[in-house]
């Protein structure tokens, strides 16, 4: 349950081993860079950006080749491999496959050449398809398009821009041209708006029927081929084999590459790393023959990483403690069980500077409050056990992901308890089971009596109990708070805000508890508190409200002022009260949870007895409890982190910490097996 | 004796399935809009816009929920139909009137405060915990209404 201590470290060391150095850092990824000398004369930084892009470059080439890969030879990937995690491989392996890198960038860009290649035949093949669509009409002719005529007929070939029968277009030719008159007109084909003819007439005639012609919308071909059109149209085609051909060829070039898959993941990683060292490189100030990196690294890693520094290399290895305006990053270190929240703190922001974790005390209300609202045994043990096997079957798991399918395996067992203390298995399925198929005579209190009561049989109690544990969250919230305000010294507002509050709402609560309202909620008779319990009750609500009155604006000293900034925050009393009946989802949650169940088990049981029934019982049970849990888990996810964030986290907690971003091997596909301080 | 007062029971089982179902297919279908427009320009993001639809989705399960305790309150469920008397009848719909009303207005809010966080989890998913929060501050209220209308239709003594 902790913030790790950052220390500041510089490390001053010779020029000429600042690469070394780097890689040596980078492979530790322990340390935070964060530059704090200025540029000088002196020191000045380097221009590393054109060596960055070259490196991001190639990064991106090898990546870029990788997916060309995975189109043509893809690599079989089950639904859950995203659970996975990076391949750890040798240090050894690593620096031998990066020896090769030239080699392999050659081959992603032999990759990446080829599916240029074929994306160019591709679109070539597009436009000879399209040549040979536009022939399709000429088929028929048995000349080439740009055929003229013999010596003494000419041929008029080419199209009129309407559908015109043979008698129209000789019509139009008697119409227009009545002193031609050997002329031989042959339709070849007629679309929509185009009609494709052949003309033959004398070639001293030639002109004039042309001109006759054009009065109906005559037009030579826009595209002359020289070649008998189905001659042309074989040739096209032959073409398009060529091209398919060529495009297979690519193909099998790229699928010989198959086995470089893992090779060039790597190298793609080995790039990305490069780009990101010389990233830093280019933000360390540097003097002739020396250079200074400064950044943050965590207390306990900072003793290991000093000794490796000044074994391997002749540096000044200067160690700070974080100064009171630096905003250090947060790295948070907890138990193996309340880590497994951490993922839910970060959403809302890292502890802040001066703030404690809260981790570790929000790690069981989580999981507590997260059974309470799923509150179904058995829905409990699927999520568990879900949980469970991922977690053993991917354990190189990123780790964010892993941390949050633990805490769902924590919540699954929370709410298996749950539901064991509320009688709920998949609903009330076992009831009706027995009821429907077997005939057993159901007592009223079920088959598998519940171990603490029934909330749907007494919703009451367990509105009780829900806010009796909000207010135990709530208190364990001012509790914090008191607890980072005596960390700080601040014994004073410790008082004021912590202690006084308590005393206050004890107060109100102990008035409360004789009341009659709460002897009708609560089924506990009114007679039961003895008269003391209102009497210390009154006592302490009343010293409370005048503590809070004189002390809330203490930071005033006009006097009214004071007394009215302190009745103000008498009012917040409202803000506990809404918050505790926030706590109420926890009872309406988990009745929806076990309501629904039991519908969906009444309508399985719709179809009755027999094979039929239980077929359909079958199938609406698979379906509707898949649904049910899918939104049920949702809502209790939602609302759990509510309460956390809302109810609890408002009482003391702010957030707004830097995360901890060391520099490190930042790669995508492969993790490499290094020594590790952390 | 008339059947008016089961009628008047079966009619507010209807009102709360029927007005907080409506809110939520209100809720989810403009919660849904957005998320569209999200996961055309990254689809990486499907599963965290997913579930902030799914957020104004739950006030229709509690009018389901409320309904179905009504339904088995009067005994439609598994046979045994209650008699119930006019006024029985009304108490029966007046309590199921709270899910009812506050599930369709929460809903239909809850699904413009969505939309509005799936625009959070647009420009910044590394907000998605943040983001999340704002509907569910909605939701609240329903959960309030759902609780008076199950204290009521359970503690109803006939």
């Amino acid at each position: 349950m902790a913030v790790l201590q950052m220390r500041r470290v510089s490390i001053c060391a010779l020029k000429k081993d600042r690469k070394e150095i780097l890689e040596k850092l980078q492979a530790m990824g322990v340390m935070e860079m964060s530059q704090i000398l200025e540029e000088e004369t002196d020191f000045q930084k380097m221009d590393t950006q054109g060596a960055r892009n070259t490196f991001e470059k190639k990064a991106v080439l090898a990546d870029s080749a990788l997916d060309i890969l995975q189109e043509y030879v893809p690599e079989k990937k089950s639904l859950l491999s995203s659970l996975e995690g990076k391949k750890l491989i040798d240090k050894e392996d690593y620096d031998q496959i990066a020896a090769q890198k030239e080699e392999l960038i050659n081959a992603a860009s032999r990759i990446t050449g080829w599916q240029k290649e074929m994306a160019e035949c591709r679109a070539n093949i597009q436009k000879l398809e399209n040549q040979i669509e536009a022939l399709t009409p000429w088929m028929s002719l048995d000349v080439p398009v740009s055929f003229d005529g013999t010596k003494s007929v000419k041929a008029l070939i080419g199209t009129i821009s309407s559908v015109m029968s043979l008698e129209e277009i000789y019509s139009l030719l008697a119409q227009y041209a009545p002193e031609a008159e050997e002329v031989d007109v042959t339709i070849l084909s007629a679309e929509r708006d185009a009609t494709y003819v052949v003309v033959l007439c004398l070639r001293e005639k030639a002109e004039l029927v042309e001109n006759a012609l054009r009065q109906g919308g005559f037009a030579k071909p826009s595209q002359i081929v020289d070649e008998i059109p189905q001659a042309e149209k074989e040739n096209l085609q032959n073409q398009i084999k060529s091209l398919e051909k060529q495009i297979q060829v690519c193909q099998e070039h790229i699928i010989e590459y198959a086995d470089k898959r893992e090779d060039l993941k790597l190298i793609s990683d080995y790039f990305r790393a490069r780009a990101e060292k010389y990233e830093v490189l280019g933000e360390i100030p540097q003097s002739y023959r020396t250079f200074v990196i400064s950044g943050y690294i965590p207390e306990k890693a900072v003793n290991a990483v000093k000794k490796t520094m000044e074994e391997a290399y002749d540096l000044v290895f200067d160690v700070e403690e974080v100064k009171e305006d630096e905003d250090a990053p947060v790295l948070l270190s907890n138990n193996a069980f309340s880590e497994s929240v951490e993922g839910v703190l970060g959403s809302y922001g890292l502890p802040k500077k001066g703030e404690v974790d809260p981790t570790f005390i929000m790690s069981f209300f989580y999981v507590f409050f997260f059974g309470l609202m799923l509150s179904d045994a058995a829905y409990g043990l699927v999520m568990f056990l879900g949980c469970f096997i991922v977690l053993k079957k991917f354990p190189r798991m990123e780790q964010g992901m892993h941390k949050a399918i633990k805490m769902f395996m924590y919540c699954g067992l929370s709410t298996l308890a749950w539901g064991v203390l509320f009688g709920g298995y998949f609903g009330d399925a076992i009831d009706v089971v027995a009821r429907t198929f077997f005939h057993v005579d159901v007592p009223s209190t079920g088959l598998i009596k519940a171990a603490w009561f029934v909330p749907m049989n007494d919703p009451m109690r367990l509105l009780m109990y829900s806010m009796l544990f909000g207010l135990i969250h709530l208190f364990m919230g001012l509790g914090m708070k008191g607890y980072m305000l005596l960390k700080d010294k601040k014994y004073m507002d410790f008082f004021c805000d912590v202690i006084i509050w308590y005393v206050f709402l004890i107060g109100l609560i102990l008035m409360l508890l004789p009341s009659t309202i709460f002897a009708s909620i609560s089924q506990i008779p009114a007679g039961t508190f003895p008269p003391a319990v209102s009497m210390i009750g009154k006592v302490m609500a009343i010293a409370g409200v005048l503590g809070l009155l004189l002390m809330s604006g203490r930071a005033k000293k006009n006097v009214a002022l004071r007394l009215a900034l302190g009745a103000y925050d008498i009012y917040n009393v409202t803000g506990w009260l809404s918050d505790v009946l926030s706590y109420s989802r926890l009872l309406a949650l988990g009745l929806a949870t076990g309501v629904i169940a039991s519908v969906i088990n009444q309508m399985g049981s719709m179809a009755g007895d027999g094979i039929f029934g239980a077929i359909v019982f079958i199938l609406v049970f698979i379906v509707g409890h898949t649904l049910n849990m899918a939104i049920n888990i949702l809502g209790a996810y939602v609302h759990t982190n509510r309460l956390q964030f809302v109810e609890f986290f408002g009482k003391f907690y702010e957030g707004g910490g830097k995360p901890f971003n060391p520099f490190k091997l930042n790669t995508k596909y492969v993790d490499v097996k290094e020594e590790t301080y952390l | 004796m008339s059947q008016l007062g089961m009628v008047y029971a079966l009619l507010g089982a209807a009102i709360a399935v029927i007005l907080a179902g409506m809110g939520s297919a209100i809720g989810v279908g403009i919660a849904g809009q957005a998320a569209s427009g999200v996961v055309t320009e990254d689809p990486s993001k499907f599963a965290k816009v997913l579930i902030m639809q799914l957020l104004p989705g739950t006030q229709g399960i509690y009018g389901l929920l409320v309904g179905f305790i009504t339904l088995s309150k009067i005994g439609l469920l598994g046979g045994g139909l209650m008699e119930l008397t006019t006024s029985q009848g009304l108490l029966v719909f007046c309590a199921c009137l709270p899910i009812g009303v506050v599930g369709l207005v929460s809903a239909y809010y809850q699904g413009k405060t969505s939309a509005a966080a799936i625009g959070i989890v647009a420009k910044k998913p590394e907000q998605f915990g943040k983001a999340m929060l704002f509907p569910a501050m909605v939701e609240t209220y329903a959960i309030l209404a759902l609780l008076i209308s199950i204290l009521s239709v359970t503690n109803l003594s006939f």
